[in-house]
């Protein structure tokens, strides 16, 4: 017998009591004879047509469904509408306009500015993020098993750091008023590229410097999740593959290429998927670093998506639109992302 | 020779090692080091790496609610409510997905996993805009309620995928030699499956913990004006971008609300890392 879980006839460990003790002899609450027969009568049905899994996914598939699914759905049906706020208050109706805010978003050079933010946002931190990843992981497996758990308990302090409180520490990191970092530079000497024009110096006021910041926050978060990945990949490779190539002579750099880059590929490849996932669509970091809202020529796709949408007078119809092409475009990596889970054999 | 060769190596290792360290560090020593600072000393010209005359003050004015006008416990309470609901409401619909998926062959099983895998990629600052219509037209803005729904499904497809292997993982030779003994399913399910899998279900619920704790966008978009049901997240960045940023009342809120984080990362480091990698991300 291989469904452990279906058992004999009787209660399943359904959704609906899940705490339900009804399952212990002598346990048996008081229930009246009627209910428990019509649940008995049900259990047997689903027995029957084996539709335990079925009963076991349905909260969850109801859950996701309604909150993940559905609202995809509709930012797709609100793209085709001129849904504002006239259309909330009910003082007008909703009309389906084709693909007017498509067309509109187009033409729109702050819709291509987004999307080039976020295309090199995305190009130059996934590389530095994985780069990093990658050295600290191999770091961590040369140390000793002290060092190491030393090092990487660091790690996962920075990984546990909430975005939020990230956000706000690197802002005042680079305040200009106070800030260490501006303090740092204008010490450091000038061939250093240091000097006293750093001193109250604003990061978050330009489009470049205000991304320089992002990107050392988003690497310093990300990183420590693609060191322990690669570090856990290390722990697989078999230490007498490393040996026999460094007696025939192979060097760090060729036996990263030559042995443990080709192992570790299927790893690196979903860590450079679901990277790219996330850097393109950074939000919570990007929201706070460009002053929430309003510096319009520093908004990545998504905040420009929200802003469309939700800034006064609300466009709800042109923000799903730009919600579309970001979820069309995160789709189309998340597909590749699936296609390499499942070749390792995730979904077995 | 080649000993001293070695022994060299290791210790220019070490010496790396405690480089990354301090580096990783050093932005969270900041905040706590600050959070300890006087006014005088954070906004002094040449700033020190520790406070010379380290004062509670800047968390007591943050307890007190001096800048909102509400105190902490306030918002600490909405962060916890909001929390500990979704999370046991997630663990518990999650643990009866993962033993479907883990446990039973049926048809949708694949395509359902590659479901979870593909949804949990969908942007949320995309999906808030129709959440945002839903939930106005259902009356569930500004309300926490509104906030446990959205925490508890978004969390669903990570805690799913990571229960899915700690279940996996329970041999199903216990099961059947205790179906053989006569156990029926639900005292299997007590007995057997559910001690061997409680270290899943911690790990399980810190990943959901972290996720609704930490959670910006959607407490944000729905909690709109109504500042006493602000959670953590939003309270810690109401401070900023508000006239004159008193930094020291941000990073003793902002210190407040990591530590908790961090000591639930670091107690279950391991558990969280291996489900993590072998879970949600990568299993290799």
């Amino acid at each position: 017998m291989v469904r452990t879980v279906s058992g004999p006839p009787g209660r399943i460990p359904g959704p609906e009591d899940p705490a339900s003790p009804a399952g212990r002899p002598g346990h048996r609450g008081p229930a009246p004879r009627d209910v428990s027969s019509a649940q008995q009568r049900a259990a047997v049905f689903i027995r029957r047509h084996h539709l335990t899994p079925y009963v076991l996914l349905l909260p969850s598939a109801v859950a996701i469904g309604l909150l993940l699914f559905w609202p995809t759905v509709q930012i797709a049906e609100f793209s085709f509408q001129n849904y504002g706020l006239p259309q909330v208050a009910g003082q007008a109706p909703t009309q389906w306009v084709g693909g007017a805010n498509f067309s509109a978003i187009l033409s729109d050079p702050e819709f291509w500015l987004s999307l080039r933010i976020s295309l090199i946002f995305a190009a130059v931190v996934v590389p530095l993020t994985l780069l990093t990843g990658t050295l600290v992981g191999l770091l961590l497996n040369r140390l000793g098993p002290k060092m190491s758990a030393f090092v990487s308990s660091t790690a996962m302090l920075a990984w546990a750091t909430p975005a939020v409180s990230a956000s706000v520490i690197f802002i005042w990191l680079t305040d200009p008023d106070g800030g260490v970092v501006d303090w740092t530079l204008s010490k450091m000497p000038s061939w250093l590229g240091g000097g006293a024009h750093w001193a109250g110096f604003s990061w978050t006021n330009a489009p470049l410097p205000a991304y320089t910041l992002l990107t050392a926050l988003v690497v310093w978060q990300g990183f420590p999740f693609v060191a322990v990945a690669v570090l856990a990949g290390l722990k697989t490779i078999p230490a007498e593959l490393h040996e026999a190539a460094r007696v025939d002579g192979g060097g760090s750099w060729r036996i990263f290429w030559r042995v443990t880059y080709p192992l570790l590929k299927p790893i690196f490849l979903v860590l450079l998927l679901l990277s790219i996932i996330w850097d393109f669509g950074v939000f919570t970091q990007a929201y706070l670093v460009t002053g929430e809202l309003g510096n319009r020529d520093e908004y990545n796709l998504g905040i420009y998506a929200y802003d469309r949408a939700f800034t006064m007078p609300p466009s709800y119809g042109v923000g799903s639109a730009l919600a579309l092409i970001l979820t069309v475009i995160l789709l189309i990596i998340t597909i590749g992302y699936v296609r390499a889970s499942v070749r390792q054999g995730a979904t077995r | 020779m080649r000993l001293r060769s070695r022994r060299a190596r290791r210790a220019g290792l070490n010496v790396l090692g405690v480089l990354v360290a301090l580096v990783t560090l050093f932005p969270i020593l900041w905040m706590v080091s600050t959070a300890f600072k006087p006014a005088g000393e954070i906004y002094s010209l040449t700033p020190h790496p520790l406070p010379a005359h380290p004062t509670l003050g800047n968390f007591r004015s943050v307890i007190d609610g001096k800048v909102i006008g509400l105190p902490y416990w306030n918002f600490l309470k909405n962060s916890l409510f909001v929390t500990l609901v979704s999370v046991i409401a997630s663990t518990l619909i999650a643990l009866l997905a993962a033993i479907a998926v883990a446990r039973f062959k049926f048809r949708f099983r694949t395509s359902y996993l590659i479901m979870l895998l593909i949804v949990q990629m969908l942007p949320q600052q995309a999906m808030v805009i129709a959440l945002f219509l839903d939930f106005r037209s259902l009356g569930l803005l500004d309300n926490l309620a509104g906030l446990i729904l959205v925490y508890t499904a978004f969390s669903l497809p990570v805690t799913i995928w990571m229960l899915r292997n700690f279940v996996a993982a329970v041999p199903r030779e216990m099961e059947e030699a205790a179906a053989i003994d006569g156990a029926g399913p639900m005292r299997i399910f007590w007995r057997i499956l559910l001690p061997l899998v409680a270290p899943g279900l911690v790990a399980t619920s810190v990943f959901a913990f972290i996720f609704a704790w930490n959670e910006f966008i959607f407490a944000l978009t729905f909690l709109g004006t109504d500042t006493a049901k602000y959670t953590l997240p939003i309270y810690v960045t109401y401070f900023y971008g508000r006239g004159t940023v008193d930094w020291g009342s941000i990073m003793a809120a902002s210190t407040l609300f990591t530590i908790p984080v961090m000591a639930f990362f670091l107690i279950v480091q391991r558990r969280m890392t291996n489900g993590l990698v072998t879970g949600a991300a990568v299993k290799g």
